[in-house]
């Protein structure tokens, strides 16, 4: 993986000492909390319900097990002992104290991590696919573009101040696994006639109040030609932008209010302005990335102990048939690490579950660990013959839930259990319905689900994208979940529509289980999807069992 | 006619932990809501936010939460401020733990 040069190092060296100080000089009082707030976003700390809150970037998700490791002594040292991996594979620490954080950015820095631009109105983590380099579809491996993206953006002067926050994300797959359609920005590698790889360029998704698909404004951009265009989308939004209205500041918006023709139109000639400025420099910095991203010595081995381990033990089976995905050398597989066991906070792991994740990519992994923007976090390279001891290893500190994909593998943000600006909780719903499923055994009955519950409008559970989505509100003074059905986050990317009046926090979950007792009514066979049987039937079925049996107690 | 002042609490974050606090009426701040202020004078609410305000070193982002009289004191009126008094529902974890300590 990428390796901080001596530029990156005093650069985040130098922020850590800035912060420093202005921690000092808040805590002196020299500094107001007015004066203050804006600069410890910078460094990602917000304060939350609770406590302080630090969000630690983890660029495109990849990290490294001595990172991991310092995120465990980190999670001990000056944190209640776990953290919390985000939708933008990030990690979250949810109880620093404000005079610790400056040892924590420290601490980070060691290991060439840091909280820089995890907040504030500027090119945010530019998130990727999470099996990238492993993954059997894969045309390219997208991290030297990303890193690419991440060199060029943090603290890229012109954009600092944007209207709003800046979201990027990029998978080399045609299966998308990074909801490209759901950003400021989507690239997705692909392949022109000649055989070359390019990106289609997609601006103006996004969820939040007002969700949108994004809009292709380039079928195929050469590699050379990326940052340039990416500029010159960014300078476009700048200056067109809104800066009058919080709620109608983000690109979707501006794509939205100008039109995809003529913002295409902006954006072509504003790339044409700052193409000839780009002399070579950036593909001479992408050439030295990519050895950077040079695929691990893969081990040639036989893999008939994991054959025969598979036929004989049942537990072990059921995990490899969901927790596996084919690598693209095929003695190898990719393991997602299921951090969502049943009852348990999704996303959360335990210092400990880090350290064993930690030892095991070491051991057995090439070095190489991910976090997946459903909180999952990656094993990219095992070889199969190591996936029994991996399996053992993991079940050992409950990290061997097989349910990846699975009705279980909710996404959830921290709501309002944790978050500031959430209008419900959305922790406890996603336990439940984990638990709820569990006890009931119809997980693997039910197949392919992905629930995704947000705690506000805006959204950080993705739950437009979820082929259920749950919005967590505040009606009156009480909490209320509005339920979207048929959303989707991948290359076929749609926003779910609302069922109707929402449901209380103690209804929520009969809810969801008559939503799935009538999919399993309707289905045409079991090999047909959730979201195949919504986009079959709509949402009529779903809409009779949640609400007929209301209807009838109003009639009565 | 106004509508009926609705009874207010003062409360904030620590500044170095930040933990949810509360203004008593003899100027401490409090981790128990019951300790609280009941304030139910719109003039003298705005007051004691200023007085909060003021407190750069101690507290930050004063704000007046609903309230209302309960038998041990003032109680919060919305579900958030009544989990703000706790902690989260997923961990034992916040002033649900710290206060039992």
């Amino acid at each position: 993986m990428y390796s901080y040069s001596d530029f990156d190092e005093s650069f985040v060296r130098a922020r850590v000492a800035q912060f420093t100080q202005q921690v000092e000089r808040r805590l002196d009082g020299s500094l107001t909390e007015e004066e203050f707030r804006p600069l410890r976003l910078m460094n990602g700390l917000y304060l939350q319900l609770h406590a302080y809150m630090l969000r630690v970037a983890i660029p495109y998700g990849t990290i490294s097990p001595r990172q991991m490791r310092q995120l465990a002594m980190i999670a001990d040292t000056y944190d209640k002992g776990y953290g919390h991996f985000t939708t933008r594979q990030n990690i979250q620490f949810n109880w620093p104290k404000l005079p610790d954080v400056p040892a924590i950015l420290q601490a980070l820095a060691d290991v060439e991590m840091h909280a820089i631009q995890t907040s504030g109105n500027c090119v945010r983590n530019v998130t990727a696919d999470h099996f990238a380099g492993a993954a059997a579809d894969e045309i390219e491996d997208p991290r030297p573009y990303a890193e690419l993206l991440r060199q060029w953006s943090t603290d890229h002067p012109e954009f600092q101040f944007l209207p709003r926050k800046f979201k990027i994300a990029i998978t080399g797959s045609p299966n998308d696994r990074a909801v490209t359609r759901a950003h400021d920005i989507g690239l997705r590698m692909v392949k022109n006639a000649a055989g070359e790889s390019g990106f289609e360029v997609m601006v103006g998704g996004g969820l939040g109040r007002t969700p949108m698909i994004a809009h292709t404004v380039r079928d195929f951009l050469p590699i050379a030609d990326l940052l340039p265009y990416v500029e010159a989308v960014l300078s476009v939004y700048n200056t067109l932008g809104r800066r009058d209205n919080k709620y109608k500041a983000r690109i979707k918006i501006t794509v939205h209010e100008t039109g995809k023709e003529e913002i295409s139109r902006m954006i072509e000639q504003r790339f044409t302005e700052l193409r000839p400025l780009f002399g070579g420099h950036d593909q001479a910095l992408l050439e030295d990335i990519r050895a950077a991203f040079a695929p691990p010595a893969f081990r040639n081995a036989p893999t008939d102990a994991y054959d025969a381990f598979y036929k004989a033990d049942p537990v072990f089976r059921s995990w490899a048939d969901t927790n596996l995905t084919p690598h693209r050398n095929d003695q190898y597989a990719i393991v997602t690490i299921s951090v969502k066991a049943h009852g348990q906070t999704p996303g959360d792991a335990s210092s400990d579950q880090m350290r064993v994740m930690a030892d095991l990519a070491e051991r057995y992994g090439h070095n190489d660990l991910r976090i997946s923007h459903e909180q999952n976090v990656i094993l990219p390279h095992v070889h199969k013959s190591d996936l029994p001891a991996v399996h053992a290893a993991l079940a050992q500190v409950g990290l061997a839930t097989a349910n990846v994909g699975l009705i279980s593998d909710i996404i959830a943000c921290p709501g309002m259990d944790y978050c500031a600006l959430a209008t419900a909780r959305s922790i406890p719903i996603a336990t439940q319905i984990a638990e709820r499923f569990k006890a009931l055994d119809l997980e693997h009955e039910i197949g392919p689900m992905k629930i995704k519950i947000s705690g506000c409008i805006n959204a950080c559970g993705h739950h437009h994208v979820g082929h259920i989505g749950i919005l967590g509100l505040d009606r009156a003074g009480v909490e209320n979940y509005q339920i979207t059905l048929g959303g989707d986050g991948t290359e076929t990317a749609a926003i779910g529509d609302k069922t109707g009046p929402g449901f209380a926090y103690d209804e929520i979950v009969p809810a969801i289980e008559r939503i799935m007792r009538a999919y399993l009514a309707v289905r045409e066979a079991p090999q047909e999807t959730f979201l195949q049987t919504v986009r079959r039937l709509g949402l009529e079925p779903f809409k009779v069992a949640l609400y007929e049996a209301e209807g009838a107690q109003d009639a009565a | 006619m106004s509508r009926q002042f609705t009874p207010k609490v003062v409360t904030a974050n620590r500044l170095r932990e930040g933990d949810v606090v509360y203004l008593t009426a003899d100027d401490q701040w409090t981790l128990l809501h019951h300790e609280a202020e009941l304030i139910e004078d719109e003039a003298h609410a705005q007051l004691r936010l200023l007085h909060a305000s003021a407190q750069k070193l101690l507290i930050v982002g004063p704000y007046l939460a609903d309230a209302k009289a309960g038998p041990n004191g003032p109680e919060p009126v919305h579900f958030r401020e009544a989990f703000r008094t706790r902690g989260p529902s997923n961990y034992d974890h916040g002033k649900q733990a710290d206060l039992r300590a």
